[in-house]
């Protein structure tokens, strides 16, 4: 009685349970960053547990998409993690950002997006033409995949791709996502991803707007700003190229 | 009050994101093309303007302030409900390509770095900020 009772309040309070547990996670990865002098940033723990909370609580609801809030007693990591807020918050983290950062690295983000865009189209489609897919929709599409996961099946409805071959684009993008969480605090150093105009220009060419959220959190969250910043151009612009003049090239060059 | 700074953040965040919505319409595509960034610049440039006039109250900064600061846990909260599941189990050629698409756009970053004025790096954090 007593323990349905603790549930139903855990249930119905979704969004305050998910600030509980979010706490307690963010507590234990500040322990085992600890245990490792601090070499690996708290965040970027948390940011792992949070992946591996993610991938059990998929399997444990049967269903991949929503993770972790999947499971009612964590519906509320859907509210805390979902658009709405993460939006809300990156906006917030531009108090204090400098115009005259954003001004001096303009045009090499400006690039950035293309080449970005560019290059993870062409990665994605040589690689769907080497694992045997030869029509050039499919191709495209699995190109535009690996641009993003909204690209993916934005540009497979476009031009007519099977379902199957829009559920692997969209997988393309959900790893790429997901791996720049993963990889950025680690390769940070050799890239020198350490100033804003950097920041500006990993935005552009990463995109996915969660997968540099997060990479920037556990990396140094004072760069959050400029690469949230070129970051939400990208999604648009892979829109815009990959159904149209992608698509085009790819389609001129497999005849 | 706090929730003047929320007022602004709020405002900026419709503003821009309706804009990123109809430059996504002028150019004939079904997504928002940059209202997040339309909505950080509007938030940089509309703030600078109350500081520098005093109009932005202390509490309004502070209302603004605790979102940046919760920024980091929902970016947890986020990475929770992502779709891990689909990522591990999307076989070898997803896998690949995502993979392939990260380290290609990483090797990017010190060429790209090269236009333009260098970048200065920030100063070491002082002290070890609490997250």
């Amino acid at each position: 009685m007593v323990k349905e009772m603790i549930l139903n309040i855990f249930v119905e309070n979704g969004l305050v349970m998910a600030f509980l547990i979010v706490g307690v996670v963010m507590y234990v990865a500040g322990l085992i960053s600890k245990l490792t002098n601090k070499r690996i940033a708290g965040s970027a723990i948390a940011i792992l547990i949070g992946l591996v909370l993610a991938y059990v609580g998929g399997i444990a609801s049967g269903e991949g998409a929503g993770g972790l809030s999947k499971i009612p007693l964590f519906s509320g990591l859907g509210v805390m993690g979902g658009s709405m807020l993460r939006d809300y918050c990156i906006i917030s983290t531009a108090f204090g950002a400098r115009l005259s950062e954003i001004k001096n690295a303009g045009l090499a983000g400006i690039i950035s997006l293309f080449m970005g865009v560019i290059s993870a189209f062409v990665v994605g489609a040589v690689l769907a033409l080497l694992f045997g897919y030869n029509d050039t929709v499919s191709v495209a599409t699995i190109g535009a995949g690996a641009v993003t996961f909204i690209v993916g099946p934005v540009t497979g409805a476009a031009i007519g791709a099977s379902s199957e071959v829009i559920a692997l684009s969209i997988a393309a993008g959900v790893v790429k996502s997901i791996l720049v969480m993963i990889l950025t605090p680690f390769v940070a150093n050799i890239v020198g991803l350490n100033n804003p105009k950097a920041a500006m220009i990993y935005g552009g060419l990463m995109g996915t707007t969660s997968g540099t959220a997060a990479g920037l959190a556990a990396t140094d969250e004072r760069l959050v700003p400029y690469g949230a910043m070129t970051a939400t151009f990208y999604t648009g612009l892979g829109c815009l190229m990959c159904p149209s003049v992608l698509y085009l090239a790819t389609k001129a060059i497999l005849g | 009050m706090a929730i003047y700074g929320l007022v602004l953040l709020s405002a900026c965040m419709f503003a821009g994101v309706l804009f990123g919505d109809l430059l996504g319409v002028a150019v004939g595509v079904e997504a928002n093309v940059g209202g997040v960034g339309f909505a950080m610049l509007f938030l940089i440039v509309i703030s600078d303007y109350l500081l520098e006039r005093d109009l932005l109250s202390e509490k309004a900064q502070s209302g603004i302030n605790f979102w940046g600061m919760l920024y980091i846990p929902v970016v947890v909260a986020m990475t929770a409900r992502q779709n891990v599941v689909a990522a591990v189990s999307g076989g070898p050629m997803a896998i690949l390509a995502g993979v392939l698409s990260v380290v290609v756009a990483f090797a990017f970053i010190p060429i790209l770095g090269k236009i333009g004025e260098p970048g200065v790096p920030l100063p070491d954090k002082t002290e070890e900020k609490e997250v």
